[in-house]
């Protein structure tokens, strides 16, 4: 997918300091804190969050977007589905 | 794959207890009910005038292990307290001192962080524990 079919983003979550699995962490409580549809961004500059963070929204039945590499670090973009 | 997963943590060094601060809140993280048991040095750690010191590292993390540890803790790191913490308010994590080494440290549940939530014998824990795995660090 191009950055020009994504979705507006509602809230970007900066976890670029926070190491494994602080990004995931981050996510979580702003998925709990949001509304079902919200798009989520998360900025990532750790790796392991890179691969757990997808593993983690298809086991909870929310939708990822896409995993978009950045200038160091990763931009990680989620659906909240319910 | 059970619902459960337990920790028993043994070491207090700050090492040991980072791994497992990690591990919990990865397993709170996917929704899993985590108990933790403190024990030993690891219910000495969190000693509430003591959570907040070093603890040091296992004997293996040696200089450079040190090193690696310090500079990832500068990096900005969380430290153990704080990923628990994290865990706790995120998922369902129970944390207790094993009676048995309350007693041994001479310890009173008004010695301990706030983030144990009590103190229970091993029957309990492993009534908690359920059928899901236990692990010991």
């Amino acid at each position: 997918m191009t950055d020009t079919a994504m979705p507006a983003v509602t809230r970007t979550i900066d976890a670029r300091g926070s190491f494994c699995p602080g990004p995931l962490m981050e996510l979580i409580r702003g998925i709990k804190e949001g509304q079902v549809g919200d798009v989520l961004a998360v900025l990532s500059a750790d790796k392991g969050s890179k691969t757990d963070i997808p593993k983690w929204v298809e086991k909870a039945g929310h939708q990822l977007v896409g995993v978009f590499p950045r200038d160091g670090y990763d931009e990680i973009i989620v659906v909240k589905m319910k | 794959m059970s619902d459960t997963i337990s920790f028993v943590l043994f070491s207090g060094t700050d090492d040991r207890l980072q791994a497992a601060a990690v591990m919990s809140a990865g397993a709170a993280a996917l929704g899993k009910k985590v108990n933790i048991f403190l024990q030993y040095w690891a219910l000495d750690a969190f000693r509430r005038d003591r959570i907040d010191l070093d603890h040091g590292l296992s004997p293996e993390a040696g200089e450079a292990g040190r090193a690696a540890v310090d500079a990832l803790r500068a990096a900005g790191q969380a430290s153990w307290k704080e990923t628990l913490s994290q865990a706790k308010e995120l998922g369902d994590v129970d944390i207790q001192a094993c009676s048995l080494s309350m007693d041994l440290l001479h310890l009173e549940e008004s010695d301990l962080d706030p983030l144990v939530d009590g103190v229970e014998g091993v029957t309990a824990f492993y009534i908690s524990a359920e059928d899901g795995e236990i692990v010991f660090i």
